[in-house]
């Protein structure tokens, strides 16, 4: 058991869950309320990386993010440490990777609340702020737990990305899914064995929340 | 000035055209009745702030909320309204008490549950404070919606269609409710409804709304008896709307002559048309007055009206007449009820003829078309 590798992989994904899910929540609120132009092209860049091959990502990253690309030179001037093949690097290419993770289950929770209890808080004397933390969230809880496990889940499990725009760095960007692939290569079949089955005991207790809270939503609104 | 009460001129061309002006005094009842679609809620949601109409301005006792010229706009939080929602809108993770205690927010913290079960008591709810929405029923729902309304200490309460989500039982206590509740109730009170009925039990005051546009104000005898024009007779669900002609006036009596088809008709004359002018005319069904068969009755003299019963329909203790008044197949028809007992003495049955008198006072006067 490699178990810096579990700890980097769980780090990042509390990393990429932290980070995403304030940012997620905004998203989520503009999709699910606001019309604005070019809403559906947002939509539509959002679900991306569900269908996107991660290595087609990760090279895009790489292009953007590189030492050598402008994004890249920008930050290594701002923090003095190249974004690519470092922890924080992965962290960035996570968040991307698990926008519609993220939004989506967040966007439909949002949109099942009425814009009505909206307006009856405002008019109950409730400010925007007030608003949305006594009657919004709530109520889009259940969107929010589901965003948390699912991000943190398909983090745990991703491989595509990190390989591309993190290399296999223990300590730094070796995560779980790496190691794995890397004892396979070196036919250590048991240590993989066990790396697998913890990964396969994480993921399945994140996909049962989710889906548990989906019936819980569901017997609540009847 | 500071005028007491509420005023309230709205206008936009879209999305929902808007051409209002209401004004509603404390303590009084203003009912805001029109079909489905006239504008009413979309009104009630410019009072309430949630909607910006394009140009207007609404004043309540003398504080400006809104004035579009001056680009000023305070935010819902700011205008103190208390508003049910046609489907409450209720917050519905919260217990009836915490729905109330919500709206407590400019109450002392230490104050409010005091405040709040004070409230739910006023509605008959007390003992139901931890049942959450999904938990009571829709009589009791609308009434912590009220509950709600009523804790922001509002300066102007509205009502959207309060009546309209129950049964009709139901609907029936709440409405007694209401006008019990009513004399406790400072503030004024806007009532949304496309019940006429409803409007003229609990208003002081009407406000007819058409395709957003205010076309009377009066009391509700007012505007079912004395409407402006035909569309509003039309609206207050009047069938009695004729055309007709102004053929003398006799002012030393106070009456005039009306045309109508071949037939003279004496009414009252408000002085507002001169011979020959052409006029809509109305009259309440109430002022239909049927001849008895075998002995004659009040007010036999007046206007009397001979035709055909074109149609006769019993609705349990009613029955509805339509008597034909003349030969012809386009003749002008008059609908009124007389009770289901009358009916059946007086042999009414579609073919028979039978007489009403139409009587002078009830006759009004219109200016012709719409």
């Amino acid at each position: 058991m490699d178990w810096t590798a579990l700890r980097l992989s769980l780090a990042l994904a509390l990393w990429t869950t932290l980070v995403l899910l304030p940012l997620a929540v905004l998203i989520a609120r503009a999709l699910a309320w606001r019309r604005f132009p070019g809403k559906g092209f947002v939509e539509a860049l959002i679900a991306l990386p569900l269908v996107l091959p991660p290595t087609v990502l990760g090279y895009y990253m790489l292009a953007a993010a590189g030492r050598a690309a402008p994004l890249g030179q920008l930050y290594e001037a701002a923090f003095g440490a190249p974004l690519v093949f470092t922890f924080e690097g992965l962290v960035a290419a996570s968040l991307l990777v698990n926008l519609p993770f993220a939004v989506q289950p967040l966007q439909r929770a949002f949109e099942a609340v009425p814009e009505q209890l909206r307006e009856a808080a405002w008019c109950s004397g409730l400010s925007r702020a007030a608003t949305f933390a006594r009657i919004e969230m709530p109520l889009a809880w259940p969107g929010l737990a589901s965003a948390a496990a699912l991000t943190f889940a398909h983090t745990l499990g991703e491989f595509g990305v990190v390989l591309m725009v993190g290399g296999s760095i223990p300590g730094e960007t070796r995560t779980i899914s790496i190691a794995i692939y890397d004892r396979v290569q070196a036919f250590a079949m048991g240590e993989a064995a066990a790396m697998s089955a913890a990964l396969l005991a994480f993921s399945f207790i994140a996909v049962g929340v989710v889906y548990g809270l989906g019936q819980r939503g569901l017997v609540r609104r009847r | 000035m500071a005028a007491e009460g509420l005023e309230a001129r709205l206008a936009q061309p879209a999305p929902i055209p808007l051409d209002a002006e209401l004004s509603c005094r404390p303590g009084e009842l203003l009912a805001l009745v029109g079909p489905s679609g006239a504008g009413k809620t979309t009104i009630l949601r410019a009072i309430a702030g949630i909607i910006r109409p394009r140009h207007g301005r609404i004043a309540c006792n003398g504080e400006i909320w809104f004035d579009a010229a001056r680009d000023i706009s305070l935010p819902p939080q700011r205008r103190r309204v208390g508003l049910v929602f046609q489907d409450y809108a209720l917050f519905p993770h919260l217990s009836a008490r915490a729905n109330v205690t919500a709206a407590l927010g400019h109450v002392p913290r230490a104050k409010r549950g005091a405040r709040a079960h004070a409230l739910l008591d006023l509605v008959h709810l007390s003992g139901l404070g931890e049942r959450r929405p999904d938990q009571l029923s829709g009589g009791q729902r609308q009434r912590v919606a009220l509950a709600r309304a009523l804790a922001r200490e509002p300066a102007v309460l509205l009502l959207d269609e309060p009546f309209a989500a129950v049964d009709q039982v139901t609907r029936r206590k709440l409405q007694r409710e209401l006008a019990l509740l009513r004399r406790a109730i400072a503030a004024p009170t806007i009532l949304v409804t496309h019940d006429l009925a409803e409007a003229a039990a609990l208003a002081d005051r009407m406000t007819v709304l058409h395709h957003g546009k205010t076309l009377q104000h009066g009391t509700p005898d007012e505007i079912a008896n004395r409407p402006a024009s035909p569309l509003v007779a039309r609206l207050m669900d009047q069938p009695n709307v004729f055309a007709g002609t102004v053929a003398a006036r006799n002012p030393a009596a106070g009456l005039l002559t009306l045309r109508w088809d071949a037939i003279a008709l004496e009414a009252r004359d408000d002085g507002h048309f001169p011979p020959g002018a052409t006029v809509s005319w109305t009259i309440a069904a109430s002022a239909i007055v049927m001849h008895r068969r075998e002995r004659p009755s009040r007010g036999e003299r007046e206007n009397p009206v001979s035709g055909t019963i074109a149609e006769l329909l019993f609705f349990g203790d009613t029955a509805l007449v339509s008597l034909r008044v003349g030969e012809r197949a386009d003749a002008s028809v008059l609908t009124f009820s007389v009770s289901a007992h009358t009916a059946r003495r007086n042999a009414l049955a579609p073919g028979a003829a039978a007489t009403v008198s139409l009587l002078a006072d009830a006759i009004h006067l219109m200016p012709p078309g719409e």
